[in-house]
């Protein structure tokens, strides 16, 4: 008798949405053993992390908040992800948006002006973008990998970022403090009464139906699949695999580099050596935990935004160490890929006896479902 | 000739010795095909064995199974008298059995030693191992320098590496799949020179092909896998060519009676498709090098291709549906318009359309719907399931029901099934409806009936009649022969990347076409050739 995983012919649609279900309470429960094994009373420490947060109206924005970023990158990152190309970078192009939209705002310091917000967030945009086509242009061209392109010029757009900190956009009266000057009012985005959730949220709400729309409706959102899941059937089709690769840099790229804009003309309110505690990487979480697809990702957005103000309620009240968030996110990816093998496996104990199985064959040549 | 299975009449010895390797009614089912059924096989000590059959015949299956890679479902396996069980290459090398695969698995950025000592797990010092690698590569006429390289090597030093890999582990059995597939014909005859001595020393080869030539000049035995069955078991020596051609494409081989409506004309002038001196060379090592391949294709007319797989016929196909771009524009003509140019979506706006030979993961996306798929080779003008970069999946719905009710297509879910729950044959009527139904002027279709059942082989044949009668120029690439003289107008032979002239088919006979697939001729045109007995 042995234990073997043997290829589905098939795969249940309810096997695909019950996996992240399945990943998020397994996290629960390592999470809980953890906690446990650090010496804290498990189910306060998850209460802390899951539901402390959710119960007052504030924290409710606060999720929001942050899963705004969140969103906005993963609806960007699994359009790539559904084409087979694999932006890693998000973080870095997140980073250059917040430099190219936050210099616009500083160059118009002090100059009120409604078209200042959408002037920003179209620096932003096509800042993260440029940044995106950098590695777009290296895999074209050289055929370089994007994953590791754009993960290195992740570090050398914080690098930028600091050094512009530090330097040019440093705060004049700022006592030598590594940020720029505060924005002034017209470039801050409104909020939501007295919470801190800002227009970028419905924006982030807008984009995820956009994405949606593009990915089931439209031409190239049908290429992009089609490339992704078999890319000799493009071929044959004759869509253009570059074409892909450059659409989803733009794209994944552009609205990171909004997300960044919006968290410097947000919550932060001007240009810090640091302007994201990952966002970038967790969204590639966040695109897979939703399935690469926009409700999903919604839904897997909030939930991470939920780990991040889990790991600073359970800092405060436990004094757990905030790599918590980490810790928590990367089992969530940790358990939803191992899930994942069951959506394409299933297991089988022994094997069947061989000669049933020719007489099966024999019988009846018909799809390899039925024979298995 | 009827097959005679697993006797082997052409041995004459009084007490054959003990095999060192012997297979009995193996069988090996993969979901919907039975690659092996009953074959049975004996290897002698100092032999060098033939295992010959087409591409799909069961031979990697059967390798696979002996060398620990696949377990078999049902039969017995001796070695050396003892049953054994091979459950994986590590046990297999452990018993004596070494294997050279067609595609290497060698790193390239590191040296012949370090890649030997890689995959033999061998801990002998570095120095030590350069020495042995030294010795054994000279003794058996097998030139190589340890300290190299891969990326330096040729294709052929490449094939050393591996070979001299396997005699490290002082091998009994020693399997060769295809080995002369990639090699020059100078390399080719030195390696015949390594296996020869390797024969001498009492072990045993099992040599796989479908060569006729080489295997004439260099096999003890060949054995004759048709359809995953043995057909006969032969001495090579003592058969020619084109015998042994017959018996690996099938003996109950008989010309079907055409009808003659279709009268064949000499070429008339310029046709639909053409092709002039196409020379494409090959993207990566293992392919072939298009040379010099010319054609006409004419409206209301079927050219037939024959040739075993791996001749160059995937890069025709692709440098024809515009996957691979050529250089000379001109070197591929539509309608009297350059294409070489040209990407898929034009070639169809001109009027072509295209079978692929993998019908799963090229012509059709497996995991989606059979509506989606219908989507796959929209194109030119008159075509309204897009309009201004939006898909109109009622209309792509409506084309995938008509498709399936027009060419019978069995679907669980209609037009919402996905492809890869289509068997074989219903998701080629498919894709072949889908370019039927886009009324092409030009047909490609590439092994159009390839592992489909017989019913829709001949639904798929009718198909193909009925668009030649409607005045479609169709171009068929096949190995099967039987269905290349079933559909065919004229008829040319691949091999080696050239094509050889176009030939009527009622004028063409299997013995032929067997000797050019099998590479009898390379410069003399076989035909002319043969011109003499007619």
């Amino acid at each position: 008798m042995r234990i073997k995983l043997e290829a589905r012919a098939h795969t249940p649609a309810a096997v695909v949405y019950a996996t992240p279900v399945v990943a998020a309470l397994l996290t629960a429960v390592a999470g809980g053993v953890l906690f446990a094994a650090l010496g804290y009373p498990p189910l306060q420490a998850l209460h802390a992390f899951f539901i402390q947060p959710l119960s007052t109206l504030n924290g409710l924005a606060e999720v929001g908040v942050k899963a705004t970023p969140l969103v906005l990158i993963a609806i960007g990152l699994s359009i790539g992800f559904r084409g087979n190309v694999w932006n890693i970078g998000a973080e870095g192009q997140l980073t250059m948006g917040a430099v190219t939209g936050g210099a616009v705002a500083l160059a118009f310091y002090d100059v009120e002006g409604v078209w200042l917000l959408p002037l920003m967030t179209l620096a932003g945009a096509l800042g993260g973008m440029a940044y995106g086509a950098i590695p777009a242009l290296l895999k074209t061209r050289f055929n370089a990998s994007e994953i590791l392109t754009s993960l290195m010029l992740t570090y050398v757009a914080t690098l930028f970022l600091s050094y512009l900190v530090h330097g040019p956009l440093m705060d004049p009266d700022g006592f030598n403090f590594p940020q720029s000057r505060l924005f002034h009012d017209s470039a801050i985005l409104p909020v939501l009464g007295f919470t801190r959730l800002h227009l970028g949220a419905a924006v982030a709400l807008f984009v995820v139906l956009a994405g949606w729309f593009v990915m089931a409706r439209t031409l190239i959102g049908f290429q992009i699949k089609v490339i992704g899941l078999t890319p000799a059937a493009g071929g044959y089709a004759g869509f253009s695999q570059k074409r892909v690769v450059w659409l989803s840099f733009l794209v994944s790229g552009g609205l990171a580099g909004m997300a960044g804009l919006f968290e410097v003309a947000g919550p932060i309110g001007q240009l810090q050596p640091s302007i994201s505690p990952g966002y970038g990487f967790t969204a590639i979480i966040v695109a897979f935990l939703g399935r690469l697809h926009p409700l999903g990702i919604l839904l897997a957005g909030l939930l991470m935004a939920l780990s991040y103000l889990g790991g600073e309620v359970a800092q405060i009240e436990l004094g757990l160490p905030l790599a918590m968030t980490g810790v928590f996110q990367g089992m969530l990816l940790f358990f939803l890929l191992g899930a994942d093998v069951f959506t394409r496996y299933r297991l089988r104990l022994g094997s069947p006896p061989a000669a049933a199985r020719v007489a099966a064959a024999a019988d009846k040549p018909k799809p390899a479902g039925e024979a298995a | 000739m009827s097959p005679t299975p697993r006797t082997d009449a052409d041995r004459t010895e009084s007490a054959p010795p003990t095999p060192r390797l012997a297979l009995h009614g193996i069988t090996k089912v993969f979901p919907g095909t039975i690659a092996n059924q009953d074959v049975s096989l004996s290897l002698l000590p100092g032999e060098i064995h033939a295992l010959l059959g087409e591409n799909g015949a069961g031979k990697s299956t059967l390798v696979k199974i002996v060398y620990g890679l696949l377990q078999a479902d049902a039969g017995e396996i001796r070695w050396e008298g003892a049953p054994t069980v091979i459950a994986s290459p590590a046990e297999a090398r452990r018993l004596g059995i070494g294997m050279v695969f067609q595609h290497f698995s060698l790193f390239d950025s590191l040296t012949v030693a370090e890649n030997v000592a890689l995959g033999t797990g061998d801990r002998t010092p570095m120095r030590q191992l350069e020495e042995r690698i030294r010795e054994v590569s000279t003794r058996y006429g097998l030139p190589l320098d340890p300290r190299r390289p891969v990326h330096a090597l040729s294709v052929g030093e490449r094939q050393r590496v591996e070979i001299v890999r396997c005699l490290l582990q002082d091998p009994r059995l020693l399997i060769m799949d295809e080995p002369t597939s990639v090699l020059t014909p100078q390399e080719a005859e030195q390696l015949f020179e390594t296996l020869r001595r390797l024969r001498e020393e009492g072990r045993t080869i099992l040599y796989i092909s479908h060569k006729l030539e080489e295997i004439r000049v260099l096999c003890d035995r060949a054995t004759i896998l048709r359809a995953g069955k043995v057909v006969d078991a032969v001495n090579p020596r003592e058969k020619t060519a084109r015998q042994l051609a017959q018996a690996m494409i099938g003996s109950d081989f008989a010309t079907p009676a055409r009808a003659a409506a279709a009268a064949v004309e000499a070429p008339r002038g310029d046709g639909l498709l053409e092709v002039e001196r196409l020379n494409l060379a090959s993207g990566t090592p293992f392919g072939t090098t298009l040379v010099d391949v010319s054609l006409s294709l004419h409206p209301g007319e079927i050219l037939g291709i024959a040739g075993v797989a791996g001749n160059g016929q995937f890069e025709l196909l692709s440098a024809l549906s515009g996957e691979t771009l050529v250089q000379d524009a001109r070197s591929v003509r539509i309608a009297g318009a350059p294409a070489g140019h040209l990407d898929p979506r034009r070639r169809r706006e001109l009027g072509l359309g295209f079978v692929p030979e993998e019908r799963l993961g090229r012509g059709a996306v497996p995991d989606m719907s059979l509506a989606e798929n219908a989507l796959l080779s929209r194109g030119g003008g008159a075509d309204d399931m897009v309009s201004r970069g939006l898909i109109s999946f009622r209309k792509a719905h409506g084309l995938a029901e008509r498709i399936i009710s027009a060419y019978n297509v069995v679907a669980g879910n209609g037009a919402r099934a996905t492809a890869k729950s289509l068997s074989g044959g219903n998701l080629q009527k498919f894709i072949i409806g889908r370019e039927i139904m886009r009324k092409p002027r030009i047909l490609i279709a590439a092994h159009p009936t390839w592992g489909v059942d017989a019913g829709a082989a001949a639904a798929i044949h009718q198909a193909l009649l009925d668009l030649r009668d409607q005045g479609t120029a169709v171009l068929i690439v096949s190995q099967d022969l039987d269905e290349l003289f079933v559909l065919s107008d004229r008829i040319a032979v691949m091999s080696h990347g050239r094509l050889s002239e176009s030939r009527p088919a009622h004028e063409a006979t299997v013995e032929q076409i067997g000797l050019l697939m099998g590479g009898v001729f390379e410069t003399s045109d076989a035909w002319e050739a043969d011109a003499h007995a007619h």
